[in-house]
């Protein structure tokens, strides 16, 4: 029996090797649709990482705020972004809100840190530039106009603050203080001028505010204190997304996460829309794939009828003969799908870097199911040509006819 | 009893009756040329005694079995374990060498042995060639290895069709040389031929005419 199965293979082997030409161009037609298969899908899988990190330009999709009444604390921010694979944090930017008066008009104001600001909220549209010291401030659209209010304009923050035990009076020489003759309660009025380096554009409700540094605002109201939000830029998919909010949500940090519906939810219809697109296209090109395999086997059992009826005179069964052609195709599909799924993998790759300037991540199961599916496209393409061959009547094959 | 008969065979394609109430006896060791112009029935006849097709009418009985109303499946079984056939074209698989041709015949028969099949070759003459491939052979050669391969599972009977069709004179004697040693080593031969050299060397000449039988002589010089 061992050297029937060896020269079972040694005639297989015989046919690949000393039928190059007709072997080549069948093993091209499934190289051609395993490479495009492997390369779809692994677009199609790697989509989703590659349009979050796209999608980040239009700012970040996770809010921390406080669970509790509390600030959320610097301490809070490093453990909860530590849950964070490093890889898929883009950037963060926390916020501190006061409210403060500009020319009598109340308006609120955010302390950031500005080169994180640029970085979670890429969108935003500066006329003028990036407060670049202390002293600068960013004034939103909106205030600008109410204020009249340009790039270079002098400005004066006005805060009234309630004299209470928080509050280093060693600080507050400068401040006019006075006492409410009702509540008795003692107040200090304090003004601290600041220029406008930038006006800030949007389009939302980001016009409403005017940006400061943290250390201005800690000038101004003379309390150093945390965070009220936290803008968190994760580059992941969906539900990646959704396993990092729960691990934070979970952790014993006075933090919430969660997620910016209206950039998340936008994200998902589209990404939904992106590989449905990509879905159509593969289940196309592996119809097309299918169609171009089986002409190709086709012609190339039509070519071997007489072998097959020469086969069959020597008394071969039809089994027989199914299995050896079968046998040759799957061969035949393995190798194209192994060579066309290596190959998609740097179709993939020159696509990414050409579509998202970003590299793809190599999935070994889209490589192993590429050449399965290579090897039962090539093994469904080549049945009908088979059990057409093996119909032949060897009498007439034989005869020429 | 006879390696074959053929009792009232007819076998009929539509309109047309390609044999007619054929009665043929082969007695074991004997050779006989089946002669006639196209369109005689010869074909029709050759692939009847080669089991590959059954007839419309009458009976055909190999080594005593009646295989009239065998299935395809037990009608390959025969030609596989009875018959080794020798063709005009050669029919040599082009991927694999004079050696592995010959053994593809024992792959479908029993198991391959690479030693009996050397053997084969040898016995035909082409011990040196059984590497090459049938496109480095000539057509001598292709015909030899064909011969080799007919004779390597020892049938009952070698049908060979037009085995000389497409030799030149020099390779036509040489397989007639190869089916005479044959024949005086005790092996039954049919051989369905044009070639009046072919027929002259035969033992016996069956002529077919419009699928009758018009004469069956014995070769008083073979």
């Amino acid at each position: 029996m061992r050297s029937d199965r060896q020269f079972f293979f040694r005639q297989i082997l015989s046919s690949a090797l000393r039928r190059r030409s007709r072997m080549i161009i069948a093993i091209l037609a499934i190289i051609v649709g395993a490479s495009i298969l492997s390369g779809l899908e692994m677009i199609y899988y790697d989509v989703p990482r590659q349009m979050s990190s796209e999608f980040r330009v239009y700012g970040s999709n996770v809010i921390f705020s406080p669970s509790s009444e509390m600030d959320i604390s610097e301490e809070s921010i490093r453990e909860a972004l530590s849950l964070i694979p490093q890889k898929a944090l883009e950037g963060y930017t926390p916020y501190r809100y006061e409210n403060t008066k500009i020319h009598n008009m109340p308006v609120t104001l955010a302390a950031v840190d500005f080169d994180s600001a640029s970085r979670t909220s890429p969108y935003w549209h500066i006329d003028g530039a990036f407060p670049s010291s202390d002293g600068e401030v960013l004034v939103g659209a909106k205030v600008a106009e109410e204020l009249s209010i340009s790039v270079g304009s002098l400005i004066s923050c006005e805060q009234t603050l309630e004299i209470t035990e928080e509050i280093d009076t060693s600080k507050i020489s400068s401040y006019e203080i006075y006492t409410d003759p009702e509540t008795g309660e003692a107040y200090a009025d304090h003004k601290l001028d600041l220029k406008v380096s930038g006006i800030l554009d949007t389009g939302g409700s980001e016009e409403e505010y005017v940006y400061m540094s943290y250390s201005d605002a800690s000038y101004l109201t003379l309390v150093d204190r945390g965070y009220d939000i936290v803008e968190v830029s994760i580059a992941s998919t969906h539900s990646e997304l959704q396993n990092i909010l729960s691990r934070i949500n979970q952790s014993a940090l006075d933090i919430s996460a969660k997620p910016v519906k209206r950039v998340t939810a936008s994200e998902g219809q589209v990404l939904k829309k992106l590989q449905a697109l990509f879905f159509i296209v593969t289940v196309v090109v592996l119809v097309l794939t299918m169609i171009c395999v089986a002409t190709t086997m086709t012609a190339v059992i039509a070519e071997r009828r007489s072998e097959i009826g020469l086969r069959k005179v020597l008394g071969a069964s039809d089994s027989q003969i199914v299995t050896q052609f079968m046998t040759e195709g799957l061969m035949l599909g393995g190798l194209g799908g192994i060579l066309g799924a290596i190959l998609g993998y740097f179709f993939a790759q020159y696509v990414s870097m050409n579509v998202f300037a970003s590299s793809i991540t190599m999935r070994p199961v889209v490589i192993l199911v590429t050449i399965l599916v290579s090897v039962l496209i090539t093994g469904l393409a080549s049945l009908v040509p088979i059990k057409n061959a093996v119909k032949v009547d060897p009498a007439l094959v034989l005869k020429g006819e | 009893m006879s390696l074959l008969e053929l009792k009232n065979v007819s076998k009929v394609y539509g309109n047309l009756r390609a044999l007619d109430s054929v009665n043929l006896t082969v007695e074991k060791g004997e050779w006989i040329a089946i002669m006639g112009p196209s369109g005689s029935g010869k074909s029709t006849m050759m692939n009847i005694i080669g089991c590959l097709d059954t007839p419309s009418s009458g009976h055909v009985i190999l080594e005593g079995r009646d295989i009239t109303k065998e299935s395809n499946r037990a009608l390959t079984e025969l030609h596989r374990d009875k018959i080794g056939f020798v063709f005009q074209q050669f029919y040599l698989i082009n991927y694999l060498t004079a050696l592995e041709n010959v053994m593809v015949a024992q792959y479908y028969h029993s198991m391959t042995d690479e030693k009996e099949a050397m053997a084969a070759l040898e016995r035909v003459g082409l011990k040196d060639r059984a590497k090459h491939l049938p496109s480095q052979l000539s057509g001598g050669e292709q015909q030899r290895v064909c011969i080799a391969r007919a004779l390597i599972n020892s049938p009952s009977l070698i049908l060979a069709d037009e085995p000389t069709g497409n030799l030149d004179e020099a390779n036509e004697n040489m397989v007639i040389d190869i089916l005479k040693k044959l024949h005086s080593e005790g092996t039954s031969l049919v051989v369905v031929t044009h070639d009046p050299e072919v027929g002259e060397v035969a033992q016996r000449v069956v002529k077919l005419s419009h699928g009758k039988i018009v004469s069956d002589e014995m070769n008083t010089h073979s």
